[in-house]
């Protein structure tokens, strides 16, 4: 029997499960490119058969890491740039869980940036979405590692003299086996990413573009935005690393020349870390954390292993 | 000091095998009856270097390495290869034997293998003359040709011992049965041939003329030999711990290593990390979602899990962390040992915050304390940190196999069950009331992230019962008064529900102490002991909670005495300061005793502080410590 009945509960669900009560209420400024996460991932979750109780979902530090003040799941706001490291414990923890990390461009690419190489290196299997606003919301709008060259701030009166990062070449060079950008003014393809992204068996990255009309004036709403899927100009296989690289390049090009490009870029079959480290007798196969509610469990104690030491 | 003791130093080169050899050697004395504790030196340089490795064996209890040493065996650096480098590091192969003459005690024996260190080159130490003067009894003998006549020159350790144990009149079985234990086959057979030689030739050839002999000793019941890093393994895995992430840094990797190695023969899980950072904050991810965790590293790499800590702190998710201190500050020196991460462990972390700090002065205490780390960490939601050293993580000591024979603890504390949930208080939402502002003390159940009914929100922001991120000034100061509760209700714990983990040594009535905390421990007991068996009226204490404050013994203790010198491995007196700041007064009745040159204490020194200390004589001491003297002074 296990300890944790949400897990896999098979029931109908309501959207409006994933909706808090009346508090806290989302305290984003009108028109915040945030709320179309929000709206998605409440979508996308009913539609996968996910309860509230059976996702722990992770965030780090800014305006997005209040993403799950406003989700009704089970919660965990980090701190800056560390909630990977945080969600992916939790899966290896207890595998059942569906795990969600989100936060900032600012909180994953830049603070947080060494553990977004190594989770996506590991292709641990959880779901990361990074709202990317390409400024510091919370912080009153400084420059980002996705700010474009030229980018003027507080933090950098003359522009920015930096090229931005590229997250979706990134994900993919570091090794992430599901790999999608969408935008917050996309909320049907934001959705459907979402539910592949959380179905997929690895490490998912979703670049989701996320409007901030507070202190990003100059980005407009990321409209019109282009589904590279849908469109005929664009033709790549998403299972072939060299192509995905192609079109990804293009993509984080485009996006400064003003054309938005959204889809899926790149999905690999490569097993979860998960999956390998159980192969290699290096994680057990039930959910660890089901074991401290076991009282049968025999529990190995250090008295047998004491051969060595006599 | 007793006479019957061995302090037998093996020295070499660090590729020379002396840590296998010194660790069968060790067993076998333990084997014997004799209890033992080993000290290994590290070199300071790079590029190998010679080191050495020391037992102590005597048929008492053991609790440190002891004053200098009296038998050396001197195998000489075969790795020393590179003539080129001469000029810079003279004759390598010398070195163990040159080097390691000055702390060889009066009447002690020099074995050295002349097939590596030419007996020219051993005059040129001027070794007969320093052999007369000290009454030292030298044996040259050419292990290297032994070994090679009938295995490889890499089995000149085992023709080692065969020597020592000839000229200590050791019987070798139980030698015998530690290398058939641990040796295939086909090595086993030369190295008992080179065993049995060497010990022949010197039974039949030598003529002894020194009078140290092994110790006589017997133990009432079956001995393990352990590490401090062992210790904590082992308490960390009775405890239930199924879960470390870490990234190495000396000394802490002895740990991270072990655990590595348990983990995955009992269905835990380790994980070699990106950074510590990223260590810390899996240890509170893992244990968030219900598993035993812990995590840790050596001072930089503990300053990284700074954050992670404070996080863990105030979402009240239990985890223990390891800060295995080396000599600081910033890389300082990766091998030596020094305790001055105390206040930084202690306050590291912005904010009021708090954690539980624990210090194990043995082995023994190690295991306890590591178990009482996780039972306080899981219990009242709170991270529990165990400070100690290289020191303790290196040194082996003998314990009783009974010891360990105890029922793992597994439990995960005020953690609620889905049966339990349904009763408990939930918000208009579904939340659960994760934190909720009325308890008895202090500690508010948890959920584990699946099950039913359990949702909450864990957040570094201050928070609502329910986990709500809120500014309110009530809610402000219930949470913060209730979570700095905890530590009170720890406090009360630890003094009224369990035994003092404080160890208490020497004449119970004499008005002079002697306080230390950590892995100083055995060595100012044995230096106590000597003071007293001199005639002093002396008695001491080894402190192991740092966190929270063992106020009442400690002031019993200090009111029990008119004077108290504090000794510690570091050079800003940081334990005598926490006493001060967490009793509010002594400052003129302690002084300090301190060094800070990468050795620990050896008790002879502990002995001259306190002697310096009453006789209040402007002499500097003679080591390389310092003496503060209390405030009024
Ligand atoms: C260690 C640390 N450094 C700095 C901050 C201050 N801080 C909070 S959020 C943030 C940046 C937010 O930008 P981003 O991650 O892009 O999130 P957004 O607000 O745009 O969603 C900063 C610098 C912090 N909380 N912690
Ligand atoms: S500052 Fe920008 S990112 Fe933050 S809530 Fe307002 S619009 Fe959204
Ligand atoms: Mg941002």
């Amino acid at each position: 029997m296990s300890a944790f009945n949400a897990i896999g509960e098979e029931r109908d669900i309501d959207r409006n499960e994933f909706t808090p009560g009346l508090e806290p209420q989302p305290t984003w400024c009108p028109g915040c490119g945030d709320f179309g996460v929000l709206k998605a991932l409440k979508q996308a979750l009913p539609e996968i058969g996910k309860t509230p109780d059976e996702v722990l979902t992770c965030t780090g530090i800014g305006c997005s890491g209040k993403l799950n003040s406003y989700l009704e799941t089970y919660g965990f706001h980090t701190i800056h740039g560390r909630s990977l490291p945080v969600a992916r414990a939790a899966k290896l923890a207890n595998d059942g869980l569906t795990v969600i990390a989100a936060g900032g461009d600012g909180d994953g690419y830049g603070i947080g940036g060494n553990h977004f190489m190594h989770t996506a290196r590991e292709n641990h299997d959880i779901t990361y979405i990074v709202f990317n606003n390409e400024v510091f919301g919370l912080t009153k709008g400084q420059t980002s590692p996705t700010s474009p060259r030229g980018h003027k701030s507080k933090t950098t009166p003359h522009g920015n003299a930096k090229s931005p990062i590229r997250p979706l070449s990134l994900a993919l060079t570091s090794g992430a086996t599901y790999i999608a950008r969408t935008a917050a003014v996309n909320p049907n393809q934001a959705k459907e990413i979402i539910k592949e992204a959380i179905e997929h068996d690895g490490f998912a990255h979703i670049d989701f573009l996320t409007q901030c009309p507070t202190w990003n004036k100059d980005a407009r709403q990321y409209v019109p935005y282009v589904d590279v899927q849908e469109s005929d100009d664009y033709d790549f296989d998403i299972h072939n690393r060299q192509e995905a690289q192609e079109m990804m390049f293009e993509t984080e090009n485009a996006l400064h020349e003003g054309t938005v490009l959204t889809g899926r870029y790149f999905v690999d079959e490569r097993p979860s870390y998960q999956q390998e480290k159980k192969e290699l007798g290096e994680m057990p196969t039930e959910p660890l954390a089901e074991r401290y509610f076991d009282d049968d469990y025999e529990w190995e104690r250090s008295y047998d292993l004491l051969e060595r030491h006599k | 000091m007793s006479d019957n003791e061995l302090i037998w130093r093996v020295a070499g080169g660090s590729g020379d095998g002396i840590d296998s050899t010194s660790q069968n050697f060790a067993k076998a004395l333990m084997r014997s009856g004799l209890d033992v504790f080993t000290h290994r030196h590290y070199p300071s340089r790079i590029r190998g270097g010679h080191t050495y490795v020391e037992i102590r064996a005597a048929g008492h209890n053991v609790q440190s390495r002891g004053d200098g040493y009296n038998f050396l065996l001197a195998l000489g650096d075969s790795f020393a290869r590179n003539p080129q480098e001469d000029a810079y590091y003279g004759n390598e192969e010398l070195k163990p034997l040159a080097e390691n003459l000055d702390e060889l005690r009066e009447g002690g024996v020099i074995v050295y293998d002349s097939g590596l260190i030419d007996e020219e080159d051993a005059a040129s130490l001027d070794l007969e003359a320093r052999a007369e003067e000290n009454d030292w009894h030298v044996y040259p003998m050419d292990l290297r040709s032994l070994a090679r006549e009938h295995g490889r020159e890499v089995m000149r350790n085992t023709a080692g011992v065969g020597v020592t144990a000839a000229l200590l009149g050791m019987d070798l079985s139980h030698i015998e049965d530690l290398m058939e234990d641990a040796m295939p086959e086909k090595i086993l057979e030369p190295n008992l041939e080179i065993l049995h030689e060497a010990h022949e030739i010197v039974t039949e050839e030598f003529e002894f003329t020194h009078d140290l002999r092994i110790p006589e000793g017997e133990h009432d019941e079956e001995q393990a030999l352990l590490s401090g890093s062992n210790a904590i393994t082992f308490g960390s895995i009775d405890s239930g711990c199924r879960f470390i992430a870490g990234y190495p840094m000396t000394p802490w990797t002895s740990v991270f290593t072990l655990m590595s190695q348990h983990l995955p023969e009992i269905g835990g899980i380790s994980e070699q990390v990106e950074d510590e950072i990223a260590a810390a904050a899996l240890a509170v991810g893992a244990s968030h979602a219900g598993v035993k965790a812990m995590s840790g590293s050596s001072g930089g790499g503990f300053a990284l899990m700074s954050e992670p800590l404070g996080l863990a702190e105030m979402t009240e998710t239990p985890v223990v962390l390891l800060e295995s201190m080396r000599a600081g500050p910033s890389t300082g020196m990766p091998t030596k040992p020094e305790q001055a991460d105390l206040e930084f462990t202690l306050y590291t972390s912005q904010g009021d915050s708090q954690r539980v700090v624990f210090a194990p002065g043995t082995v023994e205490e190690a295991y306890d304390q590591t178990r009482m780390a996780f039972y306080i960490a899981y219990e009242y939601q709170i991270p529990a940190i165990i400070i100690y050293d290289q020191k303790l993580s290196g040194e082996n000591t003998n314990v009783p196999v009974s010891f360990f024979d105890r029922e793992p603890e597994p439990t995960l504390g005020s953690t609620l069950t889905e049966a339990e949930l349904e009763e408990a208080v939930h918000d208009a939402s579904g939340k659960f009331h994760r934190f909720q502002h009325e308890t008895e003390n202090g500690v508010s159940p948890r959920s584990l992230p699946g099950q039913k009914g359990g949702r909450y929100l864990a957040t570094g922001n201050e928070h609502t019962p329910e986990g709500h991120i809120c500014e309110d000034p009530d809610n402000r100061v219930t949470q913060m008064d209730r979570r700095l509760q905890k530590l009170e209700e720890i406090r009360r714990e630890l003094d009224e529900e369990h035994e003092s983990q404080q160890t208490y040594f020497g004449e119970e009535d004499a008005t002079y102490g002697i306080i230390t905390w950590g892995s100083s421990q055995g060595v100012v007991e044995e230096a106590v002991e000597r003071l007293n068996e001199q005639g002093h009226s002396v008695k001491g204490v080894g402190v192991s909670d740092m966190m929270p404050f063992p106020e009442q013994e400690m002031t019993e203790f200090l009111e029990s005495v008119d004077e108290a010198m504090v000794v510690e491995m570091n050079v800003s007196a940081q334990f005598r300061g926490l006493i001060q700041k967490e009793l509010g007064r002594y400052g003129e009745k302690l002084t300090s005793l301190l060094k800070y040159n990468g050795n620990p204490f050896e008790p002879a020194e502990i002995v001259e502080g306190y002697e310096l200390n009453i006789e209040g004589s402007d002499t500097e001491p003679t080591a390389q410590m310092r003496l503060e003297p209390a405030a009024g002074d």
